[in-house]
């Protein structure tokens, strides 16, 4: 026992000077804490009245959310339902796409091919080249310069998609047009170097779609990565540096276990993304009537894409629910990849 | 294994802050010094100076020496990675790593320095384990994850890891202070026995545990709010707990145990 008393002691010797102090006023505060309680009936009644008022305006919020997801889902599917019953051709499995009223004969699957192979050769792309950035601002980059350039990157995410788009046609396209080429005349024996449904010189395809989608998803994957980078814990860092960890082994050892959980997370983020994006790959891609055929440099449409494309057409209802069924689609798609994110974190919880 | 530690006029800074001021001492090998003395005094300052973990912190920095056995290990032709490679560190909170086993925290420090051997590493985790007084109690879980034992075992564990690569030096700040008592004990038993293979270092607020475990204690004390620490006296532990030269260490010291 007496280990203890003398283990306290010395903080007590060292802090008597300026901290004695402040300790008074906590216990002035303390002493004074209960004296407006007695006579406070009313300011009970009132603190009881807000908390019900508060509650209330809470449980309000909450259930108008449920209910407002629920309404805005029932009514996605009202839509979707009539153009589903006509529908000539099997929705989930047919390739073709014809909202024709007169002839409904629509399915999903090249659709949702192109989405998602775009996505995740956007998501290729991105991945480690956030990872490179989020290392090097939160550990290489002298502090000084780290902050300016962080915010940079946060700025990437700033800009409108619709310049994203124009940038990505206008000025990457063409940029791209001598390697594209170049890839597809000396890898096209690996199928996505393949010859695709439109011009890889001209480059309204899948291969320069996905690299704006990349630049679009460093500034998500960057900003959470650099968060949970920056909070490794200190004693963990010491403990590594201490048994003579080099930067890389440290950031090997201590860094990257603790960070990847966030780290995945922010690219499942970035996926959902990516899977919803719309009028980058509205203007870049060009449309055609050929299947989709596994190559980067297939043009076509995204779900979202086609959707927005098609907007001209939706004065008929059941053109237009035909959309709402892909529309369907594509949020389960993505509410599957949340939950995959989600999961992921979970799976890593022990470690935190 | 086991050198020996001359300070030299050791200055510490945290960028402009004079922390602590002009330390010279010796500290012999197989043997243990203990650093006592008041908080903010620059116990850890001084302790964390001998392996170069000082200048990690943004701003901090070392003027002086110090000798490991006559090297300078803040000369500029020295790599202080490798500086921590011979001269082992354990923390007041424990901190294994937490993603990896309790096996792979142990032989952390020998995969860095590039021992791949699966039976090699298993060995020097068995051996250093047992020099932790783990062994028994880890032996049937290896596979587990180091943050899922307790405390002391965590403590011990990270004992066990900066003992593995056999260094020159043991480092301890406070070991035992986020302990309760029968951990407490288990580790000062472990410091008896550790300090006939290495040289050690232990900062400790628990004037009792400086008597029992150290052959030398170093007291340490500022003058003000502000002013650096300062080394006030080093001797042997009995002297300094029953016979002190300086009135400083004597009040200090009876402040304890009066
Ligand atoms: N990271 C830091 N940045 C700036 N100043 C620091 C830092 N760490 C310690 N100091 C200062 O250096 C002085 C010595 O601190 P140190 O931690 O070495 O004291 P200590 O003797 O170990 O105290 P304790 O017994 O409370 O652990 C104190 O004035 C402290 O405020
Ligand atoms: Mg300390």
């Amino acid at each position: 026992m007496s280990d203890r008393s003398s283990l306290r002691r010395p903080a007590t010797t060292a802090t008597s000077g300026g901290p004695r102090g402040g300790g008074v006023t906590d216990d002035e505060q303390f002493a004074e804490a209960p004296i407006p309680s007695p006579p406070s009936q009313s300011a009970a009644k009132h603190g009881r009245l807000g908390d019900r008022v508060f509650a209330g305006f809470a449980t309000g919020a909450g259930v108008f959310m449920v209910v407002l997801i629920a309404a805005i889902g029932i009514f996605l599917l009202i839509q979707a339902i009539p153009p589903l019953a006509d529908n000539k051709a099997s929705f989930l499995f047919s390739r073709t796409w014809n909202a024709d009223p007169a002839d409904l004969n629509f399915g999903v699957l090249d659709l949702l091919l192109v989405t998602v192979f775009s996505s995740v050769f956007a998501l290729v792309i991105a991945m480690p080249v956030s990872l490179g950035i989020a290392l090097f601002l939160t550990q290489y980059a002298p502090r000084r310069a780290a902050r300016p350039l962080a915010y940079l990157v946060d700025l990437l995410a700033a800009v409108p998609s619709i310049i994203y788009g124009l940038w990505g046609l206008e000025v990457l396209a063409p940029a791209l047009s001598g390697f594209s080429v170049w890839l597809n005349e000396n890898l096209g024996w690996i199928p996505i170097f393949a010859d695709g449904n439109v011009s890889a010189q001209i480059g309204q395809t899948i291969f320069v779609a996905g690299i704006v989608l990349a630049v679009m998803l460093l500034p998500i994957i960057t900003a959470v990565s650099r968060e949970v980078f920056d909070r490794t814990p200190t004693p963990h860092l010491e403990g590594a540096i201490a048994l003579g960890a080099t930067k890389w082994e440290v950031i090997r050892t201590t860094v990257l276990p603790f960070g990847r959980p966030g780290y995945i997370s922010a690219s499942m983020l970035g996926l959902g993304r990516a899977l919803g994006e719309t009028i980058a790959l509205l203007i870049i891609l060009s449309t055609t009537t050929q299947f989709f055929g596994w190559s980067l440099f297939d043009g076509g449409d995204t779900i979202a894409s086609k959707i927005a494309r098609a907007s001209a057409e939706f004065n008929d209802p059941k053109a237009a629910g035909a959309y709402v069924a892909a529309g369907l689609v594509l949020f389960a798609l993505t509410f599957v990849v949340n939950a995959a994110a989600r999961a992921i974190v979970a799976g890593h919880k022990e470690y935190e | 294994m086991a050198k020996r530690i001359d300070i030299k006029d050791l200055n510490l800074f945290y960028g402009s802050f004079h922390a602590v001021d002009g330390v010279t001492l010796a500290v012999p090998p197989r043997n243990v010094t203990a650093f006592i003395g008041p908080s903010g005094c620059g116990k850890s300052t001084v302790l964390r100076s001998l392996n170069r973990m000082h200048e990690v912190i943004p701003g901090a920095r070392a003027e002086g020496q110090v000798l490991l056995d006559g090297e300078d290990i803040y000369s500029a032709a020295v790599d202080p990675v490798s500086v921590r490679r011979t001269i082992g560190m354990v923390f007041q909170r424990p901190n294994p790593f937490p993603t990896m086993s309790i096996r792979d925290n142990v032989v952390a420090g020998l995969r860095l320095a590039g021992v791949r051997d699966r039976k090699r590493l298993d060995e020097v985790a068995e051996r250093a384990l047992r020099g932790a007084n783990l062994w028994a109690e880890v032996k049937d879980r290896l596979g587990k994850p180091g943050g899922g034992l307790s405390g002391g075992q965590q403590q011990r564990l990270c004992i066990a890891r900066a003992i593995a690569v056999q260094p020159d030096v043991l480092l301890m700040d406070e070991p035992c202070s986020a302990l309760d008592p029968i951990s407490t004990l288990a580790i000062e038993d472990l410091i008896g026995e550790l300090k006939k293979d290495y040289t050690i270092v232990i900062v400790t607020h628990n004037m009792q545990q400086a008597a029992r475990v150290s052959d030398q204690t170093a007291f340490f004390n500022l003058a003000g709010v502000g002013q650096p620490g300062k080394l006030i006296e080093v001797d042997d532990t009995e002297k300094i707990f029953s016979n002190p030269s300086t009135k400083a260490t004597e009040d200090y010291i009876s402040g304890r145990f009066g």
